[in-house]
């Protein structure tokens, strides 16, 4: 494997010399501490590193769920260090879709209205969502399980509709938070394998926070590894 | 997000926790039924007040007295006025004036005399009063036993019952058909050649037959009169009248029998030129108008007086009545906008990972308030309606409640409670309002929510 960058010009996300830190009473925790890196339009990267590296974080600020102390987070040539919290909230909406470990549906709501929830926000029209919804969801393969609730739903399952929400306002990026972090492995192969084969057929830039390397070496095209909020190394899979 | 979405998500949440939110609801609806209950209990009594005072036929009536009369009553009054020789008298002519004004539907005196009655060989004093046809739309002749009378000259009589009872008190409803003699001294002029006539100042020789400017005699007269009617008090509530009327004719047969008043008595005092009035009693339209009545004839420089006078004060004391009522009906409503921000703010803690998704997702912290928001009002509209109906089910039974008890006590019921609809719009939007208010701090703290905070612990 080779240490190699991005195209610099053509990123969909360009991180340059960010921080955060945060205030722990008198000292300062330095969770992200000067990372610079670059991905792609429709790459496939894994950040990895040991827990406290600072992979959720820098996760979280390209997501725009938090800002940088310092440096700068383009998204398709956007800052959204500059943004103001309602410009953010729309970049989250129509730009970039994430999927969370603990898979966080909506318990009370159908895996339908799950999925057309972000949809909702953006004011989609009630027709186009229910169909945009039906549509997600067949790809992730649960076309016939669209008025269940997400307690009848396995944990592959419920990660699979995860993946169909993130998807539905059709965004350029989509964030990955150890997807495969509550599935067992077999089943976390599956879910990758639908993240790339989404990723690949629509072109969506893809970023998979995980830290088992085994498995990301098997479908990611790029490895960012992390170490007390430096960026330590990065590899291409050759 | 859009509106019908926003209500979506928030009915689908307020479902969420069907029994804390219901019960919110209920407490909601408790404090809009109490407020409700208590301002409509406030306009009730006020209702009940005009209803009285119009039906007492007094709110469209301004009763007319000369400056030269009754002076000493108001001081103030009677320092800015010209001196009471000066003054105009109420006379024809002045009836007459008064009579053509605007918005004035008739001008009748004020009679009331002495008179005895005699019947089954006894002889009873009552004061005889006069009543214009008109009177017969007063509450007094609502229980009417027997008839009014057939016209305004008839020589018909209508009883209170208390005098009737002591003409007959075994059984005096079988009074009415029968014959009466009423006693009376009529005002006669004195015959032209009396000795000893001095001049008076302003006084005119010409005189009129009802009097002139020197005397008058009271001779005494009998009239029979066929009772037509009786009635358990007197019409406009005596307000008319110094002593109660017991005996009621029609004004024009007083008029036509000529009875001697006590107001003559002044009236030959001052050397009148004609027969001059003690009070006239002006009915006007509509009670809209009696003010501009009023001012017109004060400009005639006559005493007038109405009960507008007397209901500004009343409107006052049911205003802070009002506001009493509001107050105390307020309370409960402001215990149940605790409630309410009591439960949102559990809702806020118990849906802080609901909020954390929903913002990574996409929501905006405007989306969130609003949400918030919605599920504050929709809680707030829903007890609003609920209490209204509970309040409107209280009025009944305060109106039941009542009524019985009235009846018990053969009185005629009375609705004292009353829910006008300025009420229920008023209460429903007061409901909502509050609960707004009461959302905003939950909304605020839900929308202020670190979503990455949210995230990371559950």
């Amino acid at each position: 494997m080779v240490a190699t960058s991005g195209s610099q010009n053509l990123s969909a996300v360009r991180v340059d010399n960010v921080t955060r830190h945060y205030p722990m009473g008198e000292s300062i925790i330095r969770a992200v501490d000067g990372v610079s890196l670059c991905i792609a339009p429709g790459e496939f990267v894994a950040l990895l590193g040991q827990s406290g590296s600072g992979k959720s974080t820098l996760l979280n600020l390209i997501a725009g769920l938090d800002r940088p102390t310092s440096g700068s987070v383009l998204v398709h040539g956007r800052d959204l260090a500059r943004m103001s919290s309602e410009e953010l909230a729309g970049y989250r909406r129509n730009d970039v879709g994430m999927v969370f470990q603990a898979f966080h549906l909506i318990s009370s709501m159908t895996i339908t209205e799950n999925v057309e929830l972000p949809m909702r926000f953006a004011e989609v029209e009630r027709a186009e969502r229910a169909q945009r919804s039906r549509e997600s969801l067949e790809r992730v393969g649960l076309g016939k399980r669209l008025d269940h609730r997400p307690s009848q739903l396995s944990g592959g399952e419920q990660q699979r509709v995860s993946l169909a929400r993130a998807l539905a306002n059709r965004p350029r990026l989509l964030l990955a938070d150890e997807p495969t972090g509550n599935l067992d492995s077999r089943t976390g192969e599956d879910i990758l394998n639908l993240i790339r084969d989404i990723s690949l057929s629509v072109g969506v830039a893809a970023v998979i926070k995980t830290h088992e390397r085994a498995l990301a070496e098997r479908f990611a095209q790029r490895f960012i590894f992390l170490a007390d909020g430096k960026l330590a190394n990065e590899e291409v899979r050759a | 997000m859009k509106g019908y979405d926003l209500l979506d998500l928030a009915v689908r949440n307020l479902r969420q926790s069907k029994l804390r939110n219901g019960l919110t609801t209920i407490g909601i609806s408790v404090g809009v039924a109490s407020l409700v209950a208590m301002l409509s209990l406030g306009v009730g009594l006020q209702q009940m007040a005009t209803r009285r005072l119009s039906g007492s036929g007094l709110f469209d009536t301004v009763f007319v007295t000369s400056r030269q009369d009754f002076r000493g009553f108001d001081r103030e009054d009677d320092a800015k006025t010209p001196h009471p020789e000066q003054a105009p008298v109420l006379d024809e002519a002045a009836r007459n004036r008064i009579t053509h004004l605007p918005n004035v539907i008739e001008v009748e005196p004020e009679i009331r005399v002495m008179g005895e009655v005699m019947a089954n060989g006894e002889t009873h004093f009552g004061f005889v009063t006069g009543l214009p046809m008109s009177a017969h739309e007063n509450e007094a002749f609502d229980n009417l036993k027997g008839k009014f009378f057939s016209s305004d000259n008839a020589d018909e009589a209508i009883l209170l019952m208390d005098f009737a009872k002591e003409l007959d008190p075994k059984n005096p409803t079988s009074l009415i058909g029968k014959e009466i003699t009423l006693r009376y001294g009529e005002r006669q002029a004195l015959p032209p050649d009396t000795a000893d006539r001095p001049q008076v100042a302003g006084g005119s020789d010409s005189g009129a037959s009802n009097g002139d400017d020197y005397g008058f005699s009271v001779v005494r007269k009998q009239q029979p009169l066929r009772v037509v009617g009786l009635i358990d008090q007197e019409p406009y509530g005596g307000m008319r009248t110094v002593s109660r009327g017991r005996i009621f004719l029609p004004v024009r047969t007083t008029e036509r029998l000529n009875m001697a008043q006590f107001t003559d008595m002044r009236s030959s005092l001052r050397g009148a030129s004609s027969k001059t009035y003690m009070t006239l009693t002006v009915r006007v339209k509509d009670p809209a108008k009696v003010q501009a009545v009023q001012d017109a004839v004060n400009a005639m420089n006559f005493r007038t007086f109405s009960v507008l006078d007397a209901t500004k004060s009343l409107r006052r004391f049911f205003t802070v009545l009002d506001l009493f009522l509001g107050i105390f009906g307020s309370l409960a409503l402001a215990v149940a906008t605790l409630a309410i921000v009591n439960t949102l703010v559990m809702a806020v803690l118990e849906r802080r990972r609901e909020i954390g998704v929903m913002k990574a997702i996409g929501a905006s912290d405007q989306d969130v308030k609003k949400l918030f928001f919605t599920e504050a009002g929709a809680m707030g509209f829903l007890g609003g309606i609920l209490g209204i109906l509970l309040g409107l089910a209280i009025g009944k039974a305060i109106n039941f409640g009542t009524a019985f008890y009235l009846t018990k006590r053969q009185l005629p019921p009375e609705a004292v409670w009353s829910m006008p609809p300025w009420l229920v719009g008023s209460a429903l939007i007061f409901s909502v309002v509050v609960s707004l208010v009461a959302g905003l701090y939950p909304a605020g703290r839900a929308a202020r929510l670190d979503p990455v905070q949210t995230l990371k612990y559950e």
